[in-house]
């Protein structure tokens, strides 16, 4: 089974409850960080590195010896990524998405695959737990590819749980896709419910099963309880704010080990999504 | 010449949006734009009233039509995205709007529909004119549409004289958040005092570095940890990033939030509210001297 933990807002606990539950779960359990632009997990987890490998997607080059200028490259990417000025071909690997186009459509066959840089995969484990992030070059723009990457860690011999980016677009599409159940974390403020709302309507055009946990449960007001009501989201737990859990986090120990009764609390989470997603 | 200060923070959550407003409701003669178009947030607490919508066009998607189609498998090929069923549907989900299949189908029944993925706006709120956003949920292009919001920003300072623009960023390091730096005055990075708000805000630095656009950073809810409050700020001198202040942990920011406004129409007397006006004077000066 594989979890995804989502949220539309940032900082609003994805990571807090990733960590905690896979620590609480003990073995048999992998966490995927799919937030390959700022990946946190690792700062709670503290792994075991045991290979880094560093992920690049195709991008055009061009041998200018033998292109024509017939210009079909810069017809058919979309991007401009591969543009003909004067009597040159530039291309702009930044801009490209790997289509793989250009390539296809050189009538010459001139245009080979060179790599672009799109950040490292890092692979280790803690214990009975086996852990696998993505970390995006500072500079790269594009996340899904890297996020993809990471995902084809994933295990079918263990739980696996991801931690997903922010926002509502193509990173956390491409990082809760396919997932069998997505755990959603709120805060209880207007930016949680309106981001939680954002969020919703993204898991439910894929049609995953859903739940809510709402962190920093007694800071805000009552509308997200309401919101999760109406929509027929279960509330399966509540984090309420302790200074305590914010220092644990500041310093990067996962709270269950500082609050080893929350141990429960999170199993209890499993077996409920458990059930939920069959 | 227009300024634009860009507020962002790597790390989620960190205040962005609340220390924007608080701004807004300190600057005079300002725009305002919303570069978190993902999730933008910032229109709970200005209140914008729509004076001007338009709908935002992304790039194409794939649609096969099945009358002309003689299932010969070549757009199943060429996708890189697996975008295309055993059936010959497309999934616009998975489609990236290369057009690939598009141009290579022999029988040429494909459409390439340039779909409408999102809307901008142009409002006026109690701070001063605003350009904000919605992407559509679960689409792509959040980058063209921060460059667009970013660009009208500008066009409607020009117009109207404003000589500044605060700007709310996107959390990451990824294609939002370098659509929204590019070009700016100065970037102020909000980081929280944790192992998460020092990594995160370590790659936003080494961003602001990639693009050259100098940055000053804050520390927000200091007081949940000095310590890492320090080692941001020692990191953040260590790199030449101006540090602008500490901001306390102060259940004004929710309060206010709640309430639809600054922290500052909130409490006129909040601790944060003098750590943010102490800020804001920092980054008046600031904004002169920088270029």
């Amino acid at each position: 089974m594989i979890i995804s933990v989502a949220s539309g807002k940032g900082g609003t606990g994805k990571t807090t409850v990733a960590t905690n539950l896979a620590i609480s779960l003990e073995s048999d359990v992998q966490i995927l960080d799919c937030d390959v632009e700022e990946p946190n997990c690792h700062l709670f987890i503290a792994p075991v590195i045991e290979e880094v490998r560093t992920i690049t997607t195709p991008v055009p080059k061009v041998d200018e010896e033998g292109c024509t200028l017939c210009r079909k490259c810069a017809e058919i990417c979309q991007f401009k990524a591969i543009v003909v000025i004067g009597e040159t071909v530039l291309s702009f690997p930044e801009l490209c998405h790997s289509c793989g186009g250009c390539m296809e459509v050189c009538p010459e066959k001139v245009i080979t695959e060179a790599g672009r840089e799109l950040g490292v995969i890092e692979r280790g484990h803690r214990n009975g737990l086996d852990f696998v992030h993505g970390r995006l070059r500072v500079g790269e723009a594009m996340s899904p590819p890297l996020i993809r990457k990471v995902r084809s860690f994933a295990r079918s011999d263990m739980l696996t749980i991801i931690d997903a980016p922010p926002g509502t677009s193509c990173p956390v599409i491409t990082a809760v896709k396919g997932t069998d159940f997505v755990l959603m974390v709120t805060e209880p403020t207007p930016f949680g419910l309106h981001d939680l709302n954002l969020a919703l309507e993204a898991v439910k055009i894929l049609g995953i099963p859903r739940a809510l946990v709402i962190n920093r449960s007694d800071m805000g007001d009552d509308q997200v309880r309401a919101y999760a009501e109406r929509e027929n989201l279960p509330i399966l737990m509540e984090i309420p704010f302790d200074r305590r859990i914010a220092e644990a986090y500041s310093r990067g120990k996962p709270f269950v080990e500082v609050m080893p009764e929350w141990k429960e609390t999170f199993l209890e989470l499993y077996r409920h999504i458990e059930e939920m997603a069959g | 010449m227009i300024k634009e200060l860009v507020v962002i923070s790597g790390k989620g959550g960190t205040g962005k949006t609340s220390l924007t407003a608080a701004f807004a409701s300190l600057a005079e003669n300002n725009a305002l734009c919303d570069a978190d178009v993902d999730a933008a947030d910032l229109h709970l607490l200005m209140n914008p009233k729509v004076r001007e919508h338009h709908d935002f066009q992304g790039g194409g998607t794939a649609v096969i039509d099945p009358d002309k189609c003689t299932e010969c498998g070549s757009c199943r090929d060429l996708c890189k995205w697996n975008a295309v069923s055993e059936g010959f549907e497309v999934d616009p989900i998975e489609c990236e709007g290369c057009g690939v299949c598009v141009y290579f189908c022999p029988e040429q029944a494909i459409d390439f529909r340039v779909k409408t993925c999102g809307e901008w706006f142009i409002s006026d709120t109690r701070f001063g004119p605003m350009v904000h956003a919605r992407l559509g949920v679960a689409e792509e292009n959040s980058g063209k549409l921060v460059t667009l919001v970013r660009q009208q920003t500008r066009k409607l300072a020009e117009t109207k004289n404003l000589n500044l623009i605060i700007t709310d960023g996107p959390p990451g390091v990824g294609c939002p958040v370098i659509a929204s730096i590019g070009g700016g005055t100065a970037l102020l990075i909000v980081a929280e005092p944790t192992v998460s708000g020092l990594h995160d805000m370590q790659r936003v630095a080494q961003l602001a570095a990639h693009f050259k656009v100098p940055a000053m950073v804050c520390v927000n809810k200091f007081d949940l940890n000095p310590d890492q409050a320090q080692a941001i700020e020692e990191l953040s001198r260590q790199r030449g990033i101006n540090v602008l202040g500490r901001v306390p942990f102060d259940p004004v920011f929710t309060k206010s939030m709640i309430q639809g406004q600054t922290i500052f129409e909130y409490n006129t007397q909040s601790e944060a509210g003098r750590a943010v006006k102490q800020i804001w004077d920092k980054i008046g000066k600031a904004l002169v001297i920088n270029r």
